[in-house]
């Protein structure tokens, strides 16, 4: 019977539903330590004294002196001090640690810290600071809109979202023959042992990095581990014992990265037929006060920033600038669902200009095999958007609905997407991922650094290998992702796992295969020995492009969907209330349609949470609302039905076709949603929604419409 | 950042009675019922003293009953019993109501309505429909008992009437005449604290009484008097805007906060007319 393609029940399911998984926190070794940090109470200004003012015996006290190698977290720019140094520039920055076996007289401990404030910045359209800018260019805008009959504009505001997944972040260092072995809450271990190796100067055999049981990361856990991870390790080994350093909710949500909140202004020129004939985009990220990985976001987002649709003249700027806010990172979707929530909002406001159906304008200018995207490249045959958006307005009854609807007090909206799926441009090449099969008596083990954070990886790259190697599903085993052990498969990040490391994984199978020529694996391994086979990134023959002019394949394939959207609207307490969502999803190849199934949900419902409810208060650079109980993240209650559509067209290079499709079910929510409000007559174009926005524009546009009678 | 436990004291009184002495030579002592309150500021670091009376083994002051046409709600009772109670189903709807607004069903099972009340915020789900029913809080000392009018209970934001020595141990409600209307506004449709909450009822004498609009919760006399005259909506709404002072919070905004009372205000009066 076949593997791939069934939902065959979660490895992990039955340790987390019955409370035997071990998370970070259930974890205990003697001699352990507890790590506190102590962080920056102001956004901006230098340090003038630190001082303990507790009793310092049993404390394990240390500050950016007691770094053996670089002061920084070793990613793109290398910015951003491990611990503060004489310059504090966001709330929140971490500038002392402290260990004590006590957590109590650990959580007593009194710490002043005096400063020298000075005038922070927060507007991110006037920073003079700019991490990195973008220009993106295909054809001639000015000669598209010279040709135009309309041109349309907007501005599109997207606020910061908080990852709140279930564990906070956490980590145990162990210091261990010259080195340190760090078990943690994370994505990628390969990037927690590159920061390592960095702050504490070791070489990599010195540093082995276990990922432990994980609950959730959506990006949150990509590159903030490794500054967990480097304060966990400098305690164990200023201390010579363990520590354990695990944040609580408030300092999850204060201190952690964010989505980057952003303002996106977009131009179009439409010759009155329908067709585009020019987008002109500009875009600007806050990426709060340091770099992390705020460059791929931008170049995520301004890839994406025209939307899944044809024109030959584009120009899209994009920069991503500093604020003396806690530094922004990455988060499912990765800027995609900014520009895509500006890009399909302005769509729907050059159909309304045009008195043209929505679906119609959508139909004239969605992206078609052969066609070029704004970077200029060539799409082979999987490309969806036209049938995805023809299924989702057939199974919604799109166009009857809509007229129904009117003035019943509900509104209908959709939205078209899509959704590049692995490291953009030449990450992958550069990436150059390796991952490993072992032969074992009953079967085999996979050997790959990717990690699983909920997603259910384990689960689906078993069946990968299962498939290939036509052995039972059982007969797979998957081993941990620990730097001694695996080989770097790269980040868990991009939706990159089942497709990128999913298909080394199958050639690794099928390298397998051919070697057993025919014997089972207890008498391959008994007449010949081990057999280990590994398998690195090769790109697809023609793949390349230019960072430098930002052209050619700048994704291997994408995925492509379409939301739609029926809201409510409360007219006494102005919330709109999602009734039901359908998600047309084009995934390539759904390994495990459960699974599938539940990232489109999930991805859904955290759209939702975007769209309508969560808000990041800051004041004066702080969340002032860092708490569950003031950052609204959706509950069931605010979930509507979610009618989840799989469609498959196979990628011919990922494993039996599978697609990425972590991330895209997040981008098409709030324009599906702001496209629904539209059609109650209400123009919002910042999210979230919330009630006192939709309050603003419903009585600003009330009188407006006053005003012109 | 959490708060150290091991800083804090936890008195443990055997009977009401000693605990009202705790209270009277203690002080200051923070009572602890449900602790849905105190646990948060715990688990914030911001805790409310360092010294905690435990009231949880005060049987006596648990349970619902109605003696001589009163209901009487022990301090101790848990929003979960409030939502079972068949007698507050008949009596008192909107009590009911709000007990199954209160946080999660978890919080509904620790957290009691005494609690509620002395934490003080106005944001509490109960208190406006202890201000609609004419509630009256029953305190009690080493000295004896004293009944303070639910109206007249809060003083400011988070203040009361009562003394460092009191405890709470009832609410006395008389029967309510006329049709109870109960609606909680939050920032999600569950597990969440209020934006606006109106707790009314609709009879020859209208009660109207406002959550979250002002540092107290708030009866609205003199909206109610304009609905009584019958005056319009539309003045019942100029007059609450005089009697209510909402802010800018985290939640939501002092403009919102208005015109969703008065929205509120304007629902009430057309679904029990």
């Amino acid at each position: 019977m076949p593997t791939v393609g069934r939902s065959l029940p979660r490895r992990d399911g039955r340790d987390k539903v019955t409370g035997a998984a071990k998370y970070i926190d259930d974890l205990a070794l003697p001699g352990m330590l507890h790590g506190r940090t102590i962080r920056s109470s102001i956004p901006c200004g230098r340090i003038r004294s630190v001082s303990l003012l507790s009793d310092p015996a049993g404390f394990t006290v240390v500050d950016y002196r007691n770094i053996p190698g670089r002061n920084v977290v070793a990613l793109i720019g290398d910015d951003q001090p491990c611990l503060a140094e004489h310059v504090v520039r966001h709330v929140a920055e971490p500038i002392l640690l402290l260990a004590h076996a006590d957590r109590e007289r650990l959580l007593a401990a009194d710490v002043d810290v005096q400063y020298e404030p000075s005038e922070p910045l927060f507007d991110p359209l006037r920073s003079p600071k700019v991490f990195k800018s973008i220009a993106m260019r295909k054809g001639d805008v000015d000669a598209g809109f010279a040709e135009a009959d309309e041109i349309v504009e907007g501005e599109y505001r997207v606020g910061h979202q908080e990852h709140a997944y279930i564990e906070p972040n956490g980590v145990i260092a162990v210091p261990a023959d010259g080195g340190v072995t760090v078990y943690g809450s994370l994505q990628c271990p390969y990037y927690v042992q590159k920061a390592l190796r960095a702050v504490l100067d070791l070489p990599a055999d010195r540093v082995r990095v276990v990922q432990a049981e994980t609950g959730g990361g959506f990006g949150g856990k990509e590159e903030y581990p490794s500054i967990v991870a480097a304060h966990a390790c400098l305690l164990a080994l200023e201390s010579g014992r363990p520590v354990k350093l695990v944040y609580d909710r408030a300092e999850d949500m204060l201190a952690t990265t964010k989505r980057h909140p952003g303002v996106i202004r977009t131009r179009t020129g439409v010759t009155r037929d329908g067709r585009l004939t020019a987008i002109d985009v500009d875009v600007v990220l806050d990426g709060g006060a340091y770099m992390t990985l705020s460059p791929v976001v931008l170049s995520r987002g301004v890839i994406h920033a025209t939307g899944p649709y044809r024109c030959d003249n584009v120009r899209v700027r994009g920069r991503v600038v500093m604020t003396n806010t806690p530094p922004n990172g990455a988060f499912r979707g990765f800027g995609a669902p900014q520009t895509q929530f500006a890009s399909e909002v302005h769509m729907e406001r050059v159909a309304e200009r045009l008195g043209m159906d929505p679906v119609r304008l959508r139909e004239i200018n969605a992206l078609r095999p052969g066609d070029t995207t704004a970077t200029g490249q060539v799409l082979g045959r999987d490309v969806s958007a036209l049938a995805v958006l023809r299924d989702a307005v057939e199974r919604t009854d799109f166009k009857r609905r809509r007229r129904e609807l009117r003035g019943t007090g509900r509104g209908l909206g959709l939205a078209l997407f899509f959704h590049g799926a692995g490291f953009t441009g030449a990450g992958e090449m550069k990436l150059a991922s390796k991952a490993s099969l072992e032969l074992t008596e009953r079967g085999a083990r996979v050997l790959a650094s990717s990690a699983d954070i909920g997603q259910g990886s384990r689960t689906v790259h078993a069946q990968i290998v299962a498939e290939a190697l036509g052995l039972p599903f059982d007969a797979i085993e998957i081993a941990r992702a620990d730097t001694a052990v695996v080989p770097d498969s790269g980040p868990t990040v991009a939706s990159r796992t089942s497709m990128i490391v999913g298909g080394l994984l199958r050639r690794c199978a099928d390298d397998m295969k051919q070697a057993l020529g025919g014997l089972t694996p207890k008498e391959y391994l008994k007449r010949r020995g081990p057999l280990v086979v590994t398998r690195q990134y090769e790109p697809p023959t023609s793949a390349a492009f230019d960072e430098e002019t930002y052209t050619g394949d700048a994704y291997g394939t994408y995925a492509w969907a379409c939301d739609v959207a029926e809201v409510e609207l409360d007219p006494v307490t102005y919330e709109i209330r999602p009734v039901r969502i359908t998600a047309v999803q084009e995934v390539g190849k759904a390994l495990n349609p459960v699974l599938a199934a539940g990232q489109i949900e999930g991805g859904t419902a955290q759209g939702v949470g975007y769209a309508l409810l969560e808000e990041v208060v800051m004041r004066d650079g702080r969340m002032a609302n860092a708490q569950l109980t003031n950052y609204a993240v959706p509950t069931t209650m605010d979930t509507p039905r979610i009618d989840v559509v799989i469609h498959e067209r196979p990628y011919r290079h990922g494993p039996y076709g599978a697609k990425g499709l972590g991330e895209l079910p997040l981008d098409g929510v709030a324009p599906a949603i702001a496209n629904a409000v539209r059609h109650l007559g209400i123009d919002v174009r910042a999210i979230p929604m919330t009630p006192e926005r939709v309050m603003e524009a419903e009585t600003g546009e009330r009188k407006k419409v006053g005003s012109k009678k | 950042m959490r708060s150290a436990l091991s800083a804090l004291e936890l008195l443990e009184p055997r009977s009401l009675s000693h605990a009202l002495a705790l209270l009277r030579d203690a002080a200051p002592v923070v009572p602890l019922a449900g602790g849905t309150d105190v646990y948060v500021l715990l688990n914030a670091g911001t805790p409310s003293g360092t010294r905690y009376l435990n009231l949880q083994r005060l049987d006596g002051l648990r349970g619902i009953a109605r003696r001589n046409g009163v209901i009487s709600i022990g301090a101790l009772t848990t929003f979960a019993e409030i939502r079972r109670s068949a007698l507050l189903a008949r009596r008192l709807p909107s009590l009911v109501a709000a007990a199954r607004e209160v946080g999660a069903v978890q919080v509904q099972n620790r957290a009691t309505i005494g609690g509620n009340v002395a934490n003080g915020s106005p944001a509490g789900d109960s208190l406006p429909v202890l201000a609609a029913s004419d509630a009256v809080v029953v305190l009690r000392s080493a000295d004896g008992v004293r009944r303070v009018p639910f109206d007249g209970f809060y003083t400011g934001y988070r203040q009361t009437v009562m003394r460092p020595d009191e405890l709470i141990v009832a609410f006395e409600v008389p029967p309510v005449p006329g049709r109870q209307w109960f609606r909680k506004v939050g920032t999600r449709a569950a597990q969440t604290i209020s934006k606006v909450v109106l707790a009314a009822v609709r009879a020859p004498e209208p009660r109207v009484a406002f959550g979250s609009v002002a540092p107290t919760v708030v009866r609205a006399r003199r909206t109610e008097s304009v609905l009584a005259s019958g005056g319009t909506l539309n003045e019942a709404a100029a007059a609450l805007m005089t009697e209510i002072a909402p802010i800018d919070d985290l939640r939501s905004t002092a403009e919102y906060r208005r015109r969703v009372a008065a929205n509120l205000l304007r629902q009430f009066w057309t679904e029990t007319a």
